[in-house]
């Protein structure tokens, strides 16, 4: 397959039946998966499930032991000069100088991604917009706060106009506001490149992605989105409510708002709680439904002459989450399970490896 | 050339921590006080000062030379900035090579500010120019192939410390290989001498005779570390 099929496939990455064994211990492997032209794909796993080897793969900056990796049309094995050119990578730890300025970096970052000497002023002066690190342009990185540091890391990433963008745990360490604004960032490179995104905060992937791949002891154990995802594990979705029931108790609000919506079609199960909120009549309840019946839970609460305190979707990926990787184990008993796993891989390391089994 | 992108930052580097100055200034210390003693010695013939001044400069370019390059690859791994150069376009051999030559310049900026001493002696005595020439030339080619196996020792460490030991460690074997040669027989003693880094190799140079197979054995041994370095970084890729 020559450079090009790919960009006529519209797709920036295909992997098959990828391989990384450090040692004896498998990382990854069989994985295989597309992604095409634009998407911004979310990988999602717990620690240790292989997704920053994955990333680093396709950054080149390991050599996958097995199997084939091609981005943007390119053999990561045959044509690692040609792979990083169009991939620009933000490892967890950014790979930052404390003695330069962020001008100077990212002129030094753009220059190493072989920038045109006369383009470079610009490119930065492009990303340090787009990033919104202007006013810190002349600071050394070294005085830089966690959150500035990680645009920092997105702008070196993006410098040089990569198809491809990599970008691993971009949120880890932030406070919520820098989580909010990194969250817009990782949103405005949505177009301009194909974005990788990986993390282990859950609610961060469905906010911020097009596509879900999950990943498990090294493998993909689901792709696709989170209304997919929802879907096929049938959960539907869980409304949180608290409610206020006027001149009664929060026993009796809660009984009235349970005998309301128990018959409403689509609910599936009421489940009382302790009251989010203090005061007489206050009572809070968990709605699972099976389609969205936001609004007719609205009304029938109003109908039983029920004040609505808050009425908000619960998100469900970490139990869709949970539900896939077939947990609900102590972390010790995955433990035990994973290095049972990695015994077993060692011993049959020798054999062929066996196709993935990616649900499409 | 990309490697002097990254020779260029390198330099950069060493010009704003404190440690290439302090390395530079405590080298020319030694330097200045060992030819100040050395001059004392009035009966000594000035083309002997010179050449006991290319002795004692030879040990402090080495000890110069492990701890300027200590930091080039494993400060790199130690802060995750290798990455930065393991994403980028660039090849493992222009890493190596630009992280060289900025250690090997800053160092032959140091083997030159020495310069004074010699060319007192060469006003004030008897000497040839050709004897400084070649005297710095073994200095210079001496620094390289110490530099280049530090380099390599960095790439081996995650830490600066334990970098230096190893290279230190090499740079000594290295030299007491002449030792090496005088304990065993003819053909060996010959090979051994000629191994080794300092002895047999460097004399020539310090009382000003050039012989181009000790100038090829230091670049054969610059050229062998620095290859080395770049498997090293090639090889890690595969780990």
């Amino acid at each position: 397959m020559g450079p090009f099929d790919s960009i006529f496939g519209n797709h920036v990455i295909e992997i098959q039946e990828l391989y990384k064994y450090y040692g004896d211990r498998r990382a990854i492997g069989p994985l295989s998966t597309r992604i095409a032209q634009g998407e911004v794909i979310g990988l999602l796993g717990l620690n240790g499930a292989g997704k920053t080897t994955t990333l680093r793969v396709l950054a080149c900056d390991l050599l996958p032991t097995s199997g084939s990796v091609r981005v943007a049309g390119f053999d990561v094995v045959e044509r690692p000069d040609e792979v990083r050119a169009k991939v620009g990578y933000l490892p967890d730890r950014p790979p930052l100088y404390d003695d330069m300025t962020v001008r100077e970096y990212l002129a030094y970052a753009a220059r190493l991604r072989n920038v045109p000497t006369g383009n470079v002023k610009k490119r930065v002066a492009d990303v340090e917009e787009l990033t919104e690190i202007g006013d810190v342009g002349n600071q050394l990185i070294g005085s830089l706060s966690h959150g500035f540091r990680q645009r920092v890391g997105i702008a070196q990433a993006i410098v040089h106009g990569p198809e491809l963008v990599v970008l691993d745990e971009p949120i880890s360490g932030l406070d919520p506001v820098q989580i909010m604004e990194m969250r817009e960032l990782v949103r405005g490179l949505r177009g301009a490149h194909t974005v990788v995104v990986s993390s282990h905060i859950l609610t961060e992937i469905s906010e911020t992605c097009d596509r879900i791949l999950v990943i498990d002891d090294g493998k993909i154990a689901w792709s696709g989105t989170e209304t997919e995802l929802s879907a096929t594990l049938k959960q539907g979705m869980r409304i949180a409510l608290t409610v206020h029931g006027a001149g009664v108790s929060s026993q009796t609000a809660a009984d009235k708002a349970r005998a309301a919506l128990s018959n409403l079609g689509g609910v599936r199960e009421v489940e009382i709680l302790e009251p989010a909120e203090a005061g007489e009549g206050v009572a809070s309840l968990r709605v699972a439904v099976t389609s969205d019946v936001r609004e007719e839970v609205g009304k029938a609460l109003v109908h039983a002459d029920l004040g609505i305190l808050e009425l908000a979707r619960e998100k469900e990926l970490e139990s869709m989450f949970l539900a896939l990787l077939g947990e609900g184990q102590e972390p010790a008993g995955r433990k035990r399970r994973k290095k049972k796993q990695a015994e077993a891989d060692a011993a049959a390391s020798a054999e062929a490896p066996t196709p993935s089994k990616e649900p499409s | 050339m990309r490697a002097l992108i990254i020779a260029r930052r390198e330099l950069y580097a060493y010009l704003r921590s404190p440690l290439g100055s302090a390395i530079i200034a405590a080298a020319l210390l030694v330097d200045g006080i060992l030819f100040y003693f050395a001059s004392l010695d009035v009966k000594r013939l000035s083309a002997q000062l010179l050449t006991q001044f290319f002795y004692d400069s030879s040990a402090a370019t080495m000890v110069a030379g492990l701890l300027l390059s200590m930091r080039l690859l494993a400060e790199e791994r130690q802060s995750g900035t290798i990455t930065l150069l393991n994403t980028a376009p660039i090849r493992d051999r222009d890493i190596v090579l630009g992280k060289f030559i900025s250690s090997f310049g800053v160092l032959t900026l140091m083997n030159l500010l020495t310069a004074y001493m010699p060319l007192m002696v060469y006003f004030r005595g008897k000497v040839s120019v050709g004897h400084i020439l070649v005297g710095y030339l073994g200095m210079i080619l001496l620094g390289a192939a110490v530099t280049a196996i530090g380099l390599f020792a960095s790439s081996l460490a995650r830490s600066q410390v334990v970098a230096v030991i190893i290279g230190a460690a090499m740079v000594a074997s290295m030299i007491l290989l002449w030792v090496v040669a005088r304990a065993v027989n003819p053909p060996f003693n010959t090979f051994f001498s000629g191994l080794a880094l300092h002895h047999e190799n460097y004399r020539p140079f310090m009382v000003g005779t050039l012989q181009f197979d000790r100038v090829a054995y230091y670049l054969m041994v610059t050229y062998f570390f620095l290859l080395s370095a770049t498997k090293v970084l090639e090889a890690r890729r595969w780990r």
